[in-house]
Protein backbone atom coordinates (compact mmCIF):
# COMPACT_ATOMS: atom_id res chain seq x y z
CA UNK A 1 0.00 0.00 0.00
CA UNK A 2 1.24 3.38 -1.14
CA UNK A 3 1.53 5.63 1.43
CA UNK A 4 -0.58 8.70 1.55
CA UNK A 5 0.75 11.54 -0.26
CA UNK A 6 2.01 14.76 1.92
CA UNK A 7 -1.13 17.41 1.18
CA UNK A 8 1.70 20.25 1.16
CA UNK A 9 1.99 20.77 -2.57
CA UNK A 10 -2.35 21.07 -3.09
CA UNK A 11 -2.13 23.35 -0.14
CA UNK A 12 0.75 25.54 -1.19
CA UNK A 13 -0.63 25.95 -4.60
CA UNK A 14 -4.86 26.75 -3.30
CA UNK A 15 -3.22 29.11 -0.85
CA UNK A 16 -0.68 31.10 -3.37
CA UNK A 17 -3.76 31.03 -5.96
CA UNK A 18 -5.91 32.86 -2.99
CA UNK A 19 -3.40 34.84 -2.79
CA UNK A 20 -3.09 35.99 -6.42
CA UNK A 21 -6.70 36.59 -6.33
CA UNK A 22 -7.03 38.54 -2.85
CA UNK A 23 -4.10 40.87 -4.30
CA UNK A 24 -5.39 41.63 -7.16
CA UNK A 25 -9.28 42.42 -5.77
CA UNK A 26 -7.30 44.65 -2.98
CA UNK A 27 -5.09 46.29 -5.39
CA UNK A 28 -7.97 47.02 -7.53
CA UNK A 29 -10.06 48.41 -4.66
CA UNK A 30 -9.65 52.01 -3.98
CA UNK A 31 -7.51 52.78 -0.83
CA UNK A 32 -3.47 54.11 -1.77
CA UNK A 33 -3.90 52.33 -5.28
CA UNK A 34 -2.50 52.86 -8.26
CA UNK A 35 -5.03 51.34 -10.08
CA UNK A 36 -8.05 53.19 -9.05
CA UNK A 37 -7.17 56.72 -10.63
CA UNK A 38 -8.62 59.84 -9.41
CA UNK A 39 -6.65 62.48 -11.41
CA UNK A 40 -5.52 62.64 -15.05
CA UNK A 41 -1.91 61.89 -13.66
CA UNK A 42 -2.81 58.29 -12.61
CA UNK A 43 -5.44 57.83 -15.04
CA UNK A 44 -2.03 57.90 -17.79
CA UNK A 45 -0.03 55.88 -15.69
CA UNK A 46 -2.99 53.31 -14.90
CA UNK A 47 -3.94 53.08 -18.54
CA UNK A 48 -0.12 52.95 -19.71
CA UNK A 49 -0.40 49.77 -17.03
CA UNK A 50 -3.11 48.11 -18.30
CA UNK A 51 -2.00 48.52 -21.78
CA UNK A 52 1.32 47.19 -21.35
CA UNK A 53 -0.40 44.20 -18.76
CA UNK A 54 -2.72 43.48 -22.19
CA UNK A 55 -0.45 42.80 -24.57
CA UNK A 56 2.21 40.88 -22.56
CA UNK A 57 -0.73 38.76 -21.35
CA UNK A 58 -1.59 38.03 -25.13
CA UNK A 59 2.07 37.67 -26.05
CA UNK A 60 2.23 34.85 -23.10
CA UNK A 61 -0.66 33.04 -24.65
CA UNK A 62 0.88 32.85 -27.74
CA UNK A 63 4.06 32.01 -27.03
CA UNK A 64 2.92 29.15 -24.44
CA UNK A 65 0.66 27.87 -26.86
CA UNK A 66 2.95 27.76 -29.66
CA UNK A 67 5.56 26.00 -27.09
CA UNK A 68 2.63 23.67 -25.91
CA UNK A 69 1.78 22.70 -29.77
CA UNK A 70 5.41 22.46 -30.62
CA UNK A 71 5.89 19.77 -27.59
CA UNK A 72 2.66 17.50 -28.57
CA UNK A 73 4.01 17.73 -31.99
CA UNK A 74 7.09 16.39 -31.27
CA UNK A 75 5.47 13.57 -29.08
CA UNK A 76 3.76 12.48 -31.63
CA UNK A 77 6.59 11.89 -33.81
CA UNK A 78 8.98 9.08 -34.28
CA UNK A 79 12.60 9.72 -33.52
CA UNK A 80 14.33 9.59 -36.06
CA UNK A 81 17.98 7.68 -36.54
CA UNK A 82 21.17 9.39 -35.00
CA UNK A 83 22.38 10.12 -38.84
CA UNK A 84 19.32 12.34 -39.50
CA UNK A 85 18.65 14.11 -36.47
CA UNK A 86 20.53 17.54 -37.70
CA UNK A 87 19.78 17.38 -41.51
CA UNK A 88 16.94 19.40 -42.93
CA UNK A 89 15.80 19.67 -46.41
CA UNK A 90 17.10 23.60 -47.59
CA UNK A 91 13.50 24.49 -47.87
CA UNK A 92 12.88 23.54 -43.92
CA UNK A 93 16.04 25.20 -43.25
CA UNK A 94 14.24 28.59 -45.25
CA UNK A 95 11.07 28.45 -43.80
CA UNK A 96 12.59 28.18 -39.69
CA UNK A 97 14.86 30.97 -40.75
CA UNK A 98 11.99 32.93 -41.66
CA UNK A 99 10.14 32.05 -38.96
CA UNK A 100 12.89 33.10 -36.38
CA UNK A 101 13.32 36.78 -38.46
CA UNK A 102 9.98 37.42 -38.22
CA UNK A 103 9.08 36.57 -34.53
CA UNK A 104 12.35 38.33 -33.39
CA UNK A 105 11.18 41.67 -35.80
CA UNK A 106 7.81 41.80 -34.06
CA UNK A 107 9.30 41.26 -30.45
CA UNK A 108 11.27 44.26 -31.61
CA UNK A 109 8.54 45.84 -32.62
CA UNK A 110 6.80 45.53 -29.42
CA UNK A 111 9.58 46.71 -27.37
CA UNK A 112 10.44 49.36 -28.97
CA UNK A 113 6.41 50.26 -29.08
CA UNK A 114 6.57 50.10 -25.07
CA UNK A 115 9.40 52.08 -24.92
CA UNK A 116 8.02 55.32 -27.12
CA UNK A 117 4.33 54.83 -24.84
CA UNK A 118 5.95 54.76 -21.52
CA UNK A 119 8.44 58.01 -22.36
CA UNK A 120 5.19 59.66 -24.11
CA UNK A 121 3.21 58.91 -20.85
CA UNK A 122 5.55 60.16 -18.67
CA UNK A 123 6.46 63.35 -20.45
CA UNK A 124 2.55 64.07 -20.72
CA UNK A 125 2.29 63.27 -16.81
CA UNK A 126 5.43 65.60 -16.37
CA UNK A 127 3.47 68.70 -18.36
CA UNK A 128 1.93 70.76 -15.53
CA UNK A 129 -2.20 70.77 -17.15
CA UNK A 130 -3.93 74.24 -17.06
CA UNK A 131 -2.77 77.55 -15.77
CA UNK A 132 -3.39 79.36 -12.36
CA UNK A 133 -2.77 76.32 -10.31
CA UNK A 134 -2.79 76.44 -7.08
CA UNK A 135 0.59 76.61 -5.29
CA UNK A 136 1.45 74.44 -1.63
CA UNK A 137 5.08 73.61 -0.64
CA UNK A 138 5.44 70.23 1.18
CA UNK A 139 8.59 69.72 2.97
CA UNK A 140 9.89 66.33 3.93
CA UNK A 141 11.00 65.48 7.70
CA UNK A 142 11.82 62.34 9.69
CA UNK A 143 8.97 61.26 9.83
CA UNK A 144 6.53 63.78 8.67
CA UNK A 145 5.26 66.24 6.23
CA UNK A 146 4.99 69.60 6.69
CA UNK A 147 2.58 71.36 4.21
CA UNK A 148 2.82 75.56 3.63
CA UNK A 149 0.38 77.37 2.08
CA UNK A 150 2.08 80.38 0.55
CA UNK A 151 -0.57 83.41 -0.73
CA UNK A 152 0.49 86.84 -2.33
CA UNK A 153 -0.65 88.66 1.26
CA UNK A 154 1.63 87.04 3.77
CA UNK A 155 -0.90 87.32 6.70
CA UNK A 156 -2.78 84.58 4.85
CA UNK A 157 0.12 81.85 4.83
CA UNK A 158 -0.22 79.49 7.16
CA UNK A 159 1.15 75.30 7.92
CA UNK A 160 -0.28 72.47 8.00
CA UNK A 161 1.24 68.60 8.79
CA UNK A 162 0.11 65.41 6.90
CA UNK A 163 -2.88 66.57 5.55
CA UNK A 164 -3.21 68.26 2.11
CA UNK A 165 -6.40 70.12 1.54
CA UNK A 166 -7.16 70.85 -2.13
CA UNK A 167 -10.26 71.95 -4.54
CA UNK A 168 -11.42 69.22 -6.92
CA UNK A 169 -10.66 69.79 -10.81
CA UNK A 170 -7.67 72.27 -10.20
CA UNK A 171 -4.55 71.58 -10.95
CA UNK A 172 -2.15 71.86 -8.09
CA UNK A 173 1.26 72.61 -8.13
CA UNK A 174 3.79 71.32 -5.26
CA UNK A 175 7.32 72.81 -4.59
CA UNK A 176 9.27 70.23 -2.65
CA UNK A 177 12.15 69.89 -0.50
CA UNK A 178 14.02 67.90 2.71
CA UNK A 179 14.60 68.75 5.70
CA UNK A 180 17.17 65.74 6.56
CA UNK A 181 17.64 63.15 4.12
CA UNK A 182 15.77 61.96 0.78
CA UNK A 183 11.94 61.31 0.96
CA UNK A 184 9.36 60.54 -1.77
CA UNK A 185 5.90 62.19 -2.50
CA UNK A 186 3.62 59.31 -3.63
CA UNK A 187 -0.20 59.54 -3.78
CA UNK A 188 -0.98 55.97 -5.89
CA UNK A 189 -4.36 57.66 -7.08
CA UNK A 190 -3.60 60.87 -7.76
CA UNK A 191 -0.21 60.96 -8.51
CA UNK A 192 3.59 60.89 -8.02
CA UNK A 193 6.32 59.69 -7.42
CA UNK A 194 8.88 62.78 -7.03
CA UNK A 195 11.51 62.88 -4.48
CA UNK A 196 12.06 65.14 -1.83
CA UNK A 197 15.62 66.48 -1.63
CA UNK A 198 17.48 67.96 1.19
CA UNK A 199 19.11 71.49 -0.37
CA UNK A 200 17.28 71.48 -3.76
CA UNK A 201 13.69 72.12 -4.89
CA UNK A 202 11.32 69.54 -6.65
CA UNK A 203 8.15 70.11 -8.44
CA UNK A 204 5.40 67.91 -8.97
CA UNK A 205 1.60 68.70 -9.98
CA UNK A 206 -1.74 66.81 -9.91
CA UNK A 207 -5.25 67.27 -9.87
CA UNK A 208 -8.15 64.98 -8.31
CA UNK A 209 -10.98 64.79 -10.45
CA UNK A 210 -13.08 63.60 -7.81
CA UNK A 211 -13.60 64.50 -4.24
CA UNK A 212 -12.23 62.44 -1.41
CA UNK A 213 -9.60 61.62 0.58
CA UNK A 214 -6.71 59.51 -0.83
CA UNK A 215 -3.61 58.35 1.48
CA UNK A 216 -0.33 59.09 0.08
CA UNK A 217 3.01 57.59 1.44
CA UNK A 218 6.50 58.54 1.63
CA UNK A 219 8.29 56.62 -1.11
CA UNK A 220 11.94 56.68 -0.15
CA UNK A 221 13.46 54.63 2.04
CA UNK A 222 14.21 57.31 4.73
CA UNK A 223 15.36 55.67 8.18
CA UNK A 224 12.94 53.76 11.25
CA UNK A 225 10.04 55.48 10.46
CA UNK A 226 9.60 55.07 6.89
CA UNK A 227 6.50 52.92 7.29
CA UNK A 228 4.67 55.32 9.15
CA UNK A 229 5.44 58.26 7.09
CA UNK A 230 1.59 58.86 5.20
CA UNK A 231 -0.05 61.65 4.08
CA UNK A 232 -3.84 62.39 3.16
CA UNK A 233 -5.17 64.34 0.32
CA UNK A 234 -8.74 65.50 1.05
CA UNK A 235 -10.04 66.38 -2.62
CA UNK A 236 -12.72 69.19 -1.80
CA UNK A 237 -15.65 70.67 -3.41
CA UNK A 238 -14.59 74.79 -4.23
CA UNK A 239 -16.28 76.21 -1.46
CA UNK A 240 -15.36 73.53 1.04
CA UNK A 241 -12.20 74.02 0.24
CA UNK A 242 -12.40 77.63 0.61
CA UNK A 243 -13.91 77.62 4.04
CA UNK A 244 -11.32 75.25 5.17
CA UNK A 245 -8.61 77.78 3.75
CA UNK A 246 -9.90 80.39 5.84
CA UNK A 247 -10.48 78.49 8.92
CA UNK A 248 -6.77 77.39 8.99
CA UNK A 249 -5.34 81.27 8.01
CA UNK A 250 -6.92 82.29 11.38
CA UNK A 251 -5.47 82.33 14.11
CA UNK A 252 -5.81 79.27 17.17
CA UNK A 253 -8.64 79.88 18.90
CA UNK A 254 -7.78 81.52 22.35
CA UNK A 255 -8.80 78.84 25.54
CA UNK A 256 -12.37 79.98 27.15
CA UNK A 257 -12.73 77.95 30.27
CA UNK A 258 -10.42 77.40 33.28
CA UNK A 259 -9.47 73.22 32.01
CA UNK A 260 -7.91 74.56 28.21
CA UNK A 261 -6.42 77.78 30.40
CA UNK A 262 -4.34 75.25 32.05
CA UNK A 263 -3.62 73.33 29.14
CA UNK A 264 -2.51 76.49 27.38
CA UNK A 265 -0.18 76.90 30.29
CA UNK A 266 1.09 73.57 30.33
CA UNK A 267 1.67 73.82 26.83
CA UNK A 268 3.72 76.66 27.21
CA UNK A 269 5.80 76.19 30.22
CA UNK A 270 6.51 72.32 29.10
CA UNK A 271 9.13 71.23 26.89
CA UNK A 272 5.80 71.24 23.99
CA UNK A 273 7.16 74.99 22.93
CA UNK A 274 10.56 73.91 22.12
CA UNK A 275 9.54 72.16 19.12
CA UNK A 276 6.10 72.75 18.02
CA UNK A 277 4.19 76.67 17.11
CA UNK A 278 0.72 77.11 18.02
CA UNK A 279 -0.07 81.09 15.79
CA UNK A 280 -1.38 83.51 18.05
CA UNK A 281 0.88 82.42 21.45
CA UNK A 282 4.27 82.61 21.64
CA UNK A 283 4.83 78.96 20.84
CA UNK A 284 6.46 79.12 17.22
CA UNK A 285 9.60 76.31 17.27
CA UNK A 286 9.77 75.01 13.84
CA UNK A 287 11.42 71.41 14.69
CA UNK A 288 8.03 69.93 15.37
CA UNK A 289 4.46 69.71 13.12
CA UNK A 290 2.55 73.06 13.71
CA UNK A 291 -0.21 71.97 16.08
CA UNK A 292 -2.32 75.97 15.51
CA UNK A 293 -5.57 73.05 13.64
CA UNK A 294 -4.35 70.03 15.53
CA UNK A 295 -7.68 69.17 16.29
CA UNK A 296 -8.99 69.54 12.43
CA UNK A 297 -6.76 67.14 11.28
CA UNK A 298 -8.00 63.41 11.10
CA UNK A 299 -5.37 61.54 11.92
CA UNK A 300 -1.95 62.08 14.66
CA UNK A 301 1.76 61.29 14.23
CA UNK A 302 1.62 61.31 9.96
CA UNK A 303 -1.31 58.80 9.65
CA UNK A 304 0.12 56.56 12.54
CA UNK A 305 -3.34 56.70 14.37
CA UNK A 306 -6.65 58.58 14.37
CA UNK A 307 -7.01 61.90 16.26
CA UNK A 308 -8.82 61.39 19.61
CA UNK A 309 -8.37 61.88 22.97
CA UNK A 310 -7.26 58.48 23.72
CA UNK A 311 -4.46 58.00 21.38
CA UNK A 312 -3.22 61.91 21.55
CA UNK A 313 -3.02 61.36 25.14
CA UNK A 314 -0.71 57.51 24.46
CA UNK A 315 1.06 59.73 22.23
CA UNK A 316 2.12 62.60 24.45
CA UNK A 317 3.41 60.90 27.47
CA UNK A 318 4.35 57.96 25.37
CA UNK A 319 5.64 58.52 21.48
CA UNK A 320 8.67 55.98 21.76
CA UNK A 321 6.04 53.00 21.98
CA UNK A 322 3.87 53.98 19.54
CA UNK A 323 6.67 55.24 16.51
CA UNK A 324 9.87 54.12 17.64
CA UNK A 325 12.56 56.30 17.29
CA UNK A 326 10.14 59.38 16.44
CA UNK A 327 12.15 62.45 17.06
CA UNK A 328 9.28 63.31 19.86
CA UNK A 329 10.51 62.61 23.33
CA UNK A 330 8.29 61.02 26.03
CA UNK A 331 6.92 63.21 28.50
CA UNK A 332 5.92 62.74 32.01
CA UNK A 333 2.69 64.77 33.45
CA UNK A 334 0.70 64.26 36.42
CA UNK A 335 -2.91 63.50 35.67
CA UNK A 336 -4.40 67.07 36.07
CA UNK A 337 -2.09 68.43 33.63
CA UNK A 338 -2.43 66.19 30.75
CA UNK A 339 -5.96 66.29 31.32
CA UNK A 340 -5.74 70.11 31.06
CA UNK A 341 -3.03 69.72 27.68
CA UNK A 342 -5.51 67.09 25.91
CA UNK A 343 -8.52 69.67 26.65
CA UNK A 344 -6.65 72.49 24.82
CA UNK A 345 -4.89 70.17 21.97
CA UNK A 346 -8.62 69.42 21.01
CA UNK A 347 -9.73 73.11 21.41
CA UNK A 348 -7.56 73.81 18.29
CA UNK A 349 -10.55 73.20 15.90
CA UNK B 1 39.65 17.44 1.78
CA UNK B 2 36.85 17.06 4.07
CA UNK B 3 39.45 17.22 6.79
CA UNK B 4 39.76 20.78 6.04
CA UNK B 5 36.03 21.72 5.42
CA UNK B 6 35.08 20.02 8.43
CA UNK B 7 33.51 22.41 11.00
CA UNK B 8 34.72 20.26 14.40
CA UNK B 9 34.56 22.77 17.33
CA UNK B 10 38.29 22.98 18.64
CA UNK B 11 39.60 25.77 21.01
CA UNK B 12 41.39 27.36 18.30
CA UNK B 13 37.70 27.97 16.46
CA UNK B 14 35.73 28.53 19.60
CA UNK B 15 38.49 31.14 20.40
CA UNK B 16 38.05 32.91 17.02
CA UNK B 17 34.39 32.84 17.63
CA UNK B 18 34.86 34.41 20.34
CA UNK B 19 36.51 37.04 19.31
CA UNK B 20 34.73 37.77 16.30
CA UNK B 21 31.28 37.91 17.97
CA UNK B 22 32.81 39.99 20.68
CA UNK B 23 33.96 42.36 17.86
CA UNK B 24 30.50 42.60 16.50
CA UNK B 25 28.90 43.05 19.53
CA UNK B 26 31.34 46.15 20.66
CA UNK B 27 30.60 47.60 17.22
CA UNK B 28 26.63 46.86 17.57
CA UNK B 29 26.94 48.86 21.01
CA UNK B 30 28.16 52.01 19.48
CA UNK B 31 25.69 51.76 16.71
CA UNK B 32 22.44 50.47 19.31
CA UNK B 33 19.85 53.10 18.95
CA UNK B 34 17.95 52.90 22.08
CA UNK B 35 14.60 55.07 21.45
CA UNK B 36 12.69 54.45 25.02
CA UNK B 37 14.66 53.81 28.11
CA UNK B 38 14.54 55.40 31.95
CA UNK B 39 16.55 58.60 31.71
CA UNK B 40 19.15 59.27 33.86
CA UNK B 41 18.61 60.34 36.58
CA UNK B 42 19.01 64.24 36.93
CA UNK B 43 19.18 64.73 40.41
CA UNK B 44 22.76 63.40 40.20
CA UNK B 45 24.31 65.79 38.65
CA UNK B 46 23.59 67.95 41.18
CA UNK B 47 26.41 66.70 43.39
CA UNK B 48 28.29 68.96 40.66
CA UNK B 49 29.07 71.88 42.30
CA UNK B 50 30.24 75.44 41.24
CA UNK B 51 33.30 76.30 43.79
CA UNK B 52 35.93 73.76 44.91
CA UNK B 53 35.22 74.92 48.67
CA UNK B 54 32.08 73.08 51.00
CA UNK B 55 31.59 73.24 54.43
CA UNK B 56 31.90 70.70 56.69
CA UNK B 57 34.23 67.50 55.74
CA UNK B 58 35.85 67.56 52.27
CA UNK B 59 33.73 64.64 50.26
CA UNK B 60 35.37 63.22 46.63
CA UNK B 61 33.55 64.60 44.16
CA UNK B 62 31.23 62.28 42.51
CA UNK B 63 32.20 60.78 39.00
CA UNK B 64 29.40 61.01 37.11
CA UNK B 65 29.22 59.11 33.60
CA UNK B 66 26.91 59.81 30.52
CA UNK B 67 25.31 56.75 29.06
CA UNK B 68 25.37 57.81 25.60
CA UNK B 69 29.11 58.92 25.59
CA UNK B 70 30.17 55.91 23.40
CA UNK B 71 27.18 55.86 21.57
CA UNK B 72 27.38 57.40 17.48
CA UNK B 73 23.43 57.40 17.40
CA UNK B 74 23.03 59.23 20.47
CA UNK B 75 25.71 62.02 19.42
CA UNK B 76 24.34 62.60 15.79
CA UNK B 77 21.00 62.99 17.83
CA UNK B 78 22.45 65.60 20.21
CA UNK B 79 23.88 67.68 17.03
CA UNK B 80 20.08 67.58 15.24
CA UNK B 81 19.31 69.10 18.68
CA UNK B 82 22.22 71.57 18.88
CA UNK B 83 20.62 72.98 15.76
CA UNK B 84 16.74 72.59 16.46
CA UNK B 85 17.63 74.22 20.00
CA UNK B 86 19.07 77.14 18.49
CA UNK B 87 22.82 76.36 20.70
CA UNK B 88 24.08 77.41 17.22
CA UNK B 89 22.49 81.15 17.38
CA UNK B 90 25.35 81.62 20.41
CA UNK B 91 27.81 78.74 19.99
CA UNK B 92 27.79 79.34 15.96
CA UNK B 93 28.02 75.35 15.39
CA UNK B 94 30.73 74.98 18.42
CA UNK B 95 32.87 77.76 16.89
CA UNK B 96 31.40 80.35 19.02
CA UNK B 97 30.36 83.75 18.77
CA UNK B 98 27.83 85.72 21.32
CA UNK B 99 28.37 82.62 23.32
CA UNK B 100 31.94 80.75 24.11
CA UNK B 101 33.29 78.23 21.31
CA UNK B 102 33.53 75.16 22.13
CA UNK B 103 35.66 73.69 20.02
CA UNK B 104 38.87 74.56 22.23
CA UNK B 105 40.17 73.22 25.49
CA UNK B 106 39.53 76.06 27.59
CA UNK B 107 36.15 75.31 29.64
CA UNK B 108 34.55 78.05 32.07
CA UNK B 109 32.12 76.00 33.61
CA UNK B 110 34.06 72.41 32.95
CA UNK B 111 34.35 70.31 30.39
CA UNK B 112 33.40 67.00 32.53
CA UNK B 113 29.70 65.39 31.36
CA UNK B 114 28.05 66.25 34.82
CA UNK B 115 29.82 69.81 34.30
CA UNK B 116 28.11 70.34 30.65
CA UNK B 117 25.19 68.60 32.12
CA UNK B 118 24.78 71.09 34.76
CA UNK B 119 25.48 74.22 32.50
CA UNK B 120 22.09 73.17 29.94
CA UNK B 121 20.48 72.40 33.02
CA UNK B 122 21.03 75.25 35.24
CA UNK B 123 21.99 78.34 32.67
CA UNK B 124 25.05 80.44 33.10
CA UNK B 125 25.43 84.00 33.84
CA UNK B 126 25.39 86.59 31.30
CA UNK B 127 23.50 84.51 28.23
CA UNK B 128 23.31 80.65 28.76
CA UNK B 129 19.95 79.99 29.12
CA UNK B 130 18.61 77.76 31.75
CA UNK B 131 17.13 74.18 29.71
CA UNK B 132 15.73 72.88 32.77
CA UNK B 133 11.97 71.30 31.96
CA UNK B 134 12.13 71.79 28.44
CA UNK B 135 13.85 69.19 27.34
CA UNK B 136 13.98 65.44 29.30
CA UNK B 137 17.14 64.40 30.64
CA UNK B 138 18.29 61.91 28.24
CA UNK B 139 18.51 64.75 25.18
CA UNK B 140 20.23 66.81 27.72
CA UNK B 141 22.70 63.63 28.12
CA UNK B 142 22.36 63.61 23.90
CA UNK B 143 23.52 67.11 23.85
CA UNK B 144 26.12 66.61 26.51
CA UNK B 145 27.57 63.99 24.33
CA UNK B 146 27.71 65.95 21.39
CA UNK B 147 29.46 68.97 22.54
CA UNK B 148 31.99 66.82 24.02
CA UNK B 149 32.28 65.92 20.49
CA UNK B 150 32.40 69.59 19.41
CA UNK B 151 35.37 69.73 21.58
CA UNK B 152 37.30 66.74 20.45
CA UNK B 153 36.86 65.11 23.58
CA UNK B 154 34.67 62.27 22.99
CA UNK B 155 36.46 59.12 21.08
CA UNK B 156 36.74 59.47 17.42
CA UNK B 157 34.99 56.73 16.56
CA UNK B 158 31.51 58.09 17.55
CA UNK B 159 31.74 61.55 16.70
CA UNK B 160 29.77 62.71 13.58
CA UNK B 161 30.57 62.60 10.10
CA UNK B 162 28.30 64.89 8.13
CA UNK B 163 26.44 67.93 8.56
CA UNK B 164 22.63 67.39 7.23
CA UNK B 165 22.91 70.89 5.67
CA UNK B 166 25.91 71.83 2.96
CA UNK B 167 29.69 71.51 4.82
CA UNK B 168 31.07 74.32 5.28
CA UNK B 169 33.48 73.08 8.59
CA UNK B 170 35.32 69.85 8.58
CA UNK B 171 33.17 67.34 10.27
CA UNK B 172 33.86 66.56 13.91
CA UNK B 173 35.11 63.32 12.80
CA UNK B 174 38.11 64.79 11.42
CA UNK B 175 39.04 66.86 13.89
CA UNK B 176 42.50 65.92 16.14
CA UNK B 177 42.00 65.41 19.77
CA UNK B 178 43.52 68.42 21.76
CA UNK B 179 44.03 70.68 18.58
CA UNK B 180 40.79 71.46 17.67
CA UNK B 181 40.82 73.41 14.70
CA UNK B 182 38.64 76.86 14.91
CA UNK B 183 35.82 76.75 12.77
CA UNK B 184 35.86 80.25 10.83
CA UNK B 185 39.43 82.09 10.34
CA UNK B 186 38.41 85.41 9.62
CA UNK B 187 40.09 86.95 6.33
CA UNK B 188 43.72 89.00 7.22
CA UNK B 189 42.38 92.46 7.56
CA UNK B 190 44.67 95.14 5.60
CA UNK B 191 46.42 97.46 7.61
CA UNK B 192 45.94 101.01 7.15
Amino acid sequence: MMPARPRVPTRFASTLSACVVVAFVVGCSGWQSALDPKGPRADAVAKLHWSLVTVAAVVYVIVISALIYALWRGSRRELPDQAHIHRETPEQADTMKRGVVIAVAITAVVMLSFVFTSVSVGSSVARVDGNKPLRIDVVGHQWWWEVKYPDADPHNNFETANEIHVPVGRPVLIKMTAQDVIHSFWAPNIGGKKDLIPGHETVTWFRADSAGVYRGQCAEFCGHEHAKMAFFIVAEPRLEFESWLQKQRGEAPQPTDSLTQAGQKVFLSGPCVMCHTISGTPAAATAGPNLTHLASRRTIAAGTLPNNTGNLAGWILDPQTIKPGVKMPPNQLDPQSLRALLAYLESLK
Amino acid sequence: MTRILSLAPTPMRWGGLFIVALAAMLSCKREQRRFRETPPSATAANLVTMSELQPGPAVIEAELRNPYEDNAYAVSEGKRLFDQMNCSGCHSHGGGGIGPPLTDNEWIYGSEPQNIFSTIIEGRPNGMPAFRGKLPNYQIWQLVAYVRALGGIQGKAVRTTRDDHMMYKESEQARDKGHPSPTFVPPTSVKQ
